[in-house]
């Protein structure tokens, strides 16, 4: 009985769902990523329209969900309004087990609804339910709250919703989970927002066979008995990714001031030691995670006008939000930074795109192509917390040109505004927070989600450094095979902060346990598949990659690794394309 | 005779491996089977609590059983002979701790038993095995 097979087929128009039994694509794709760009395929028509109705949602989970730790994610896939192509984006929190438990291996949402609807999906099927009465709440958490009174299972469940920036469908809104778990990137929450779907709430009961016990429960001491005792695990349990702000600072690798420059000295301000010491309220984990990277700083705040009267804000605080909201614009006061998080947070837009389209208009408004009539009198300056606040609340709301086009992404804003050469996006998508050397960035560029994640070309520029020596064509090799070997790990939906633990060889052995046969080899012929799948869904919605826009910005600051040639960068992106062979 | 503890919920994260280690005594995965739960205190950001037989002396559940499937467990709590249990519910009902649990695909009551499988599997020292004390 491994209900993994089952894929819950929705349609918002009609209101009405079916279960399909699809074990072919889960016996090749085993789930995840795999799964899900085939199911994107089959349900996404070409040249759909991202905010249209033919824009299908797609979750995936994996086969060692609910069996093993860390097999923690949700892949999400859907065309992506803010780059026009792939969409795929993965969250933790308690989404994976739930809809693993509700006896499905991924949900299919497609068509719109004609008023504001909920979804509640149990291993009974699916209720539409009525959300009018709370469309317009553009806060996140409180959206939580109220889903949380409405439905049951509590500890048992996954609330996934938007806020007001999906809402507006600001292009690069996100899906939030358990408050603090994010579908951040590419513009999942858009894409709820255009089918007016404000929330999903999934639970159920269902347990998870396997085919051997004894074996099973050996293989999970030895997986537990690694993730609690790994040095890289006790990192992330410590400081949360945070631990990274030091080091790459240091490294002059952390992009500060829309990459105006590489490093700060006030950085040590923000930093995860710091930020430990003087906020850190809670840790939480993902269902499923012993590891706990989950970092929430508490920020007291005083009411102005009445005496001892405080609230306490819980900030969730990870790398990417510091880099984007924190250097990326300046703000080094770690108090001004939280406001900057909570404030993304609430609205549920991802913050590393709010963080560099913030930082381009700072520098576009500097440099006069935006006055103070577009900014309706924000004056945008590095540092200036209370102009980006109002900046966030404008994205959402857009009463101007300016504040559309922000809300379109930074490729867009460029366009229409002019300062295209420091618009730091890749493949349209904002750019994550590593200037570490050519690696990051061709990772950034040629990456399927043009996420860091999805090469990690930062982590070989640092290999780098340390002395690993590597010629450029060495360079795209790696990245490749990384890349390919992340989409087994996305399909198996295992968190890829436990890569280094879950090898190839204990992969294998997990999966016997979860009923599934294959080698390593098959495996890397798999990922490699995957991988091509996804770029082959791209270019057919018109990603060109020997095209694409490489901010100028990118070789005029010093990297860690030192200056970077667009040439090189070219070749590799050349070079990488040739080796994928479409 | 021991039983489980709770010892300290603010050092809990919810990860919810304790349920899963639960679950794990029966073999399989999921959380179907754990007679141990963790959710939120009403929103993730405001910590957790942990839910499980507090090993009463005198257990409400064991007197609403009306086929005499609870007995009482020696230290406390009860113990389940699924042979004898009809699945009524009455012992989820009378908990007031909310710490009986249901096996919708067995229709029988998960109870606690305080082996202390999951202490084992909680990295952050919430749980204990303790003596009880008379």
């Amino acid at each position: 009985m491994n209900q993994l097979t089952k894929v819950l087929h929705i349609d918002l128009s009609k209101r009405s769902f079916h279960v399909e039994d699809r074990g072919d694509l889960f016996q090749y794709y085993l789930g995840g990523a795999g799964v899900g760009i085939n199911l994107l395929n089959e349900n996404c028509p070409e040249g759909a329209d991202p905010l249209g109705l033919d824009n299908p949602i797609i979750f995936a989970v994996g086969p060692l969900v609910g069996l093993y730790p860390l097999a923690s994610k949700t892949v999400a896939m859907f065309k992506s309004p803010l780059t026009g192509n792939l969409g795929e984006s993965h969250a933790g929190g308690r989404s994976s087990v739930s809809i693993r438990s509700a006896g499905y291996g991924a949900i299919v949402i497609k068509g719109k609804s004609s008023t504001p609807v909920y979804l509640s999906i149990t291993d009974e099927g699916v209720r539409f339910r009525d959300a009018s009465g709370f469309w317009g709440v553009v806060n996140s958490v409180t959206v939580g709250r109220i889903v949380r009174e409405l439905e049951t299972g509590s500890g048992m469940r996954t609330i996934m919703r938007i806020g007001g920036a999906g809402e507006r469908m600001v292009k690069y809104a996100c899906v939030t989970t358990e408050t603090y778990r994010h579908f951040g990137r590419l513009g999942l929450g858009a894409v709820f927002g255009s089918k007016l779907l404000k929330a999903i709430c999934i639970s159920g009961n269902h347990s998870v066979d396997v085919s051997d016990s004894s074996i099973y429960r050996k293989t999970y001491d030895e997986i537990y008995k690694k993730a609690v005792d790994s040095p890289l695990m006790k990192k992330y349990h410590d400081y949360g990714t945070a631990a990274n702000i030091v080091p790459l600072n240091l490294l002059k690798g952390l992009p500060t001031k829309n990459l105006t420059s590489a490093s700060d000295p006030e950085a040590e301000s923000i930093s995860g030691e710091h930020l430990a010491e003087a906020y850190l309220g809670r840790r939480i984990a993902c269902a499923h995670c012993p590891v706990a990277c989950i970092h929430i700083a508490a920020l007291r705040e005083p009411y102005e006008k009445e005496l001892f009267f405080y609230k306490t804000k819980m900030i969730p605080y990870d790398y990417e939000l510091i880099y984007s909201l924190g250097s990326m614009l300046g703000v080094f006061d770690p108090d001004g930074m939280l406001e900057l998080i909570e404030e993304v947070e609430i609205y549920g837009m991802d913050a590393m795109s709010s963080g560099v389209v913030l930082a381009w208009a700072t520098e576009a408004y500097m440099n006069g192509l935006v006055s103070s009539e577009d900014t309706l009198g924000l004056d945008f300056k590095w540092g200036n917390t209370e102009a980006y606040l109002q900046a966030i609340e404008h994205i959402v709301k857009q009463p101007n040109e300016f504040y559309t086009a922000l809300a379109s992404g930074v490729e867009a804003a460029s366009m229409r505004y002019g300062g295209a050469e420091y618009a730091m996006a890749f493949g349209k998508n904002e750019m994550p927070g590593y200037h570490t050397g050519a690696a990051a960035h061709i990772g950034h560029l040629v990456g399927s989600r043009h996420s860091h994640l999805d090469t990690a070309g930062y982590s070989l520029d640092q290999k780098i450094l340390k002395g690993q020596e590597m010629t450029d064509e060495e360079i795209v090799e790696a990245l490749l095979a990384e890349e390919a070997w992340r989409q087994v790990l996305s399909s198996l939906v295992i968190c890829f902060f436990a890569r280094g633990l879950y090898a190839p060889e204990l992969v294998v052995r997990a999966l016997e346990t979860a009923g599934h046969k294959v080698d390593e080899a098959g495996l890397n012929r798999l990922g490699l598949e995957i991988l091509r799948e996804k770029n082959r869904f791209k270019m057919r919605e018109g990603f060109d990659p020997l095209n694409i826009r490489i901010p100028k910005r990118v070789f005029e600051t010093k990297s860690s690794r030192g200056m970077i040639k667009e040439e090189t960068i070219r070749d590799a992106i050349r070079g990488y394309f040739e080796k994928l062979a479409l | 005779m021991k039983k489980l503890e709770v010892v300290d919920s603010e050092r809990c994260v919810g990860c919810q491996l304790c349920m899963f280690a639960c679950n794990r005594r029966f073999g399989g995965g999921g959380l179907a089977k754990s007679a141990i739960r963790v959710r939120s205190t009403g929103g993730v950001e405001r910590g957790f609590v942990v839910i499980v037989c507090r090993a009463c002396q005198d257990p409400p559940c064991l007197k609403v059983c009306p086929v005499d499937a609870l007995s009482y467990r020696e230290g406390g709590g009860v113990l389940l002979d699924a042979s004898k249990c009809i699945g009524c519910g009455n012992c989820v009902d009378a908990c007031p701790m909310g710490a009986v649990f249901w096996d919708s695909e067995r229709n029988k009551p998960d109870i606690c038993v305080h082996c202390g499988y999951c202490v084992d599997y909680c990295p952050h020292e919430v749980l204990e095995l303790r003596e009880v004390q008379e």
